[in-house]
């Protein structure tokens, strides 16, 4: 099932318009709250329900882990790099995650625009650019020499 | 000098006191009756309860002295400073607006009921307007999430837009008109004209406009700490047993 927003919850911030990779999280006209316009496009990917500041949006599970009558809620904590879990089951039962969304401070990872443009001698590198920097392996990868590659099958 | 007169004791050669008091308490009577039509309405208050109801069976019973602490904390944080707010410029704009509201109508209201009052009274009254415009147009041009997130023009209005709109008029119109009339021109009573109907516009369109948030916020406020307190927290999981160690990494929402 797509998203849905509680609009007692949402204040309207923009964040899931923002993240939303098919678009379809937008601000209402009337309420300026935000609504998924097309539903039946949603593939749940819970990044809204993740972005949202006031744990406003939901959406049911995917089937295969949360069937029917079932809740699952998100709790994103940046700054913990955690997200948590938390599934009810019809039956009662209640099941808690935690997972780590990353181990390296925010803003530390360079984006592709970041780094130089690849030189014309880069592409004839066994390398991709930029790449040894990435590996932190000094002196380049180790590769094989003209000499030593074999020549064909005999 | 002219932030230090009452504007109002010199309409009062043309308008009677009493119409003027007389108009103001219908304004008030309006906001109550609106405020009440919304919540029968929209069953704000039946769903509060139904909710409350149903958190209080499955939860722990939160104590009279939490309870107390927690609606001290309400006030403090999500009301007098707009902590609801995560982003650190609605939540500028808002207190702008709302602190500037409170003293622009309290000022209106004294001055109104009391010609012959301290120049202080007149200096809020400015003050309270210029603080309402200032964070009123911000919000209003910067930092809708239509515009501001969906790219929408600054200029597009729809019914969101009444309340802010009308509150924005309203103080416009009444600071223009109190200059006009400070400077003897000839369009004071065209401007006092204007801004009569946009003050009845923002005090009788309550059940149309978020003006009743300022009652029904609070509540939700108080509601979510509650929540979090006895432990249903929304039935979102408790935070992560994990020290904060990465900062924020929220920019404002600007994709388009």
């Amino acid at each position: 099932m797509p998203t849905f927003v509680y609009m007692t919850r949402c204040d309207g911030c923009g964040h899931c318009v923002d993240i939303c990779p098919s678009d379809i999280m937008h601000i209402d006209k009337t309420y300026r709250r935000a609504y998924n316009i097309e539903p039946n496009m949603c593939w749940e990917c819970y990044s809204c329900v993740k972005a949202c500041p006031q744990n406003a949006i939901d959406v049911r599970g995917y089937a295969d882990f949360a069937p029917l009558g079932h809740s699952v809620r998100a709790l994103r904590e940046e700054a913990k790099g955690t997200i948590s879990w938390k599934l009810k089951f019809r039956d009662g039962r209640e099941k808690n995650f935690e997972s780590p969304i990353r181990t390296t401070p925010w803003g530390s990872i360079k984006g592709p625009a970041e780094y130089d443009a690849p030189r014309l001698e880069d592409f004839a590198r066994q390398e991709l650019a930029h790449e040894p920097e990435a590996l932190k392996v000094s002196g380049g990868l180790p590769a094989l020499r003209p000499e030593q590659l074999k020549r064909g099958v005999i | 000098m002219m932030f230090a007169t009452n504007p109002f004791a010199e309409l009062s050669a043309s308008i009677p006191p009493a119409v003027m008091q007389t108009y103001v308490v219908i304004m008030i009577v309006l906001v109550a009756a609106g405020t009440l039509f919304d919540i029968l309405h929209k069953g704000s208050a039946k769903y509060f309860f139904a909710n409350w109801r149903k958190t209080k069976s499955k939860a722990r019973q939160v104590d009279g002295g939490e309870l107390v602490s927690i609606a001290v904390k309400t006030a403090v944080v999500d009301v007098l400073a707009s902590g609801e707010f995560c982003n650190a410029r609605r939540r500028v704009a808002h207190l702008l607006t709302m602190y500037g509201f409170l003293l622009y109508v309290i000022s209106t209201v004294v001055m109104v009921f009391n010609y012959s009052t301290a120049p202080i009274w007149p200096q809020l009254w400015w003050i309270g307007g210029l603080m309402i415009l200032l964070g009123g147009y911000w919000f209003w041009f910067f930092i809708r999430a239509d515009v501001a997130a969906e790219g929408n023009s600054p200029l597009r209005v729809m019914h969101a837009d009444l309340f802010v709109l009308s509150l924005l008029a309203s103080v416009t119109l009444g600071l223009i008109w109190a200059w006009l009339q400070a400077s003897a021109s000839a369009w004071t009573s065209l401007f006092f004209g204007l801004y009569v109907i946009a003050n009845t516009v923002l005090f009788a369109s309550v059940p149309w406009s978020k003006f009743a948030h300022m009652f029904f916020k609070p509540a939700a406020a108080f509601e979510k700490r509650v929540s979090y307190a006895n432990g249903t927290r929304s039935n979102l999981p408790a935070p992560a047993d994990k020290p904060e160690q990465f900062g924020s990494a929220r920019t404002p929402p600007q994709h388009y």
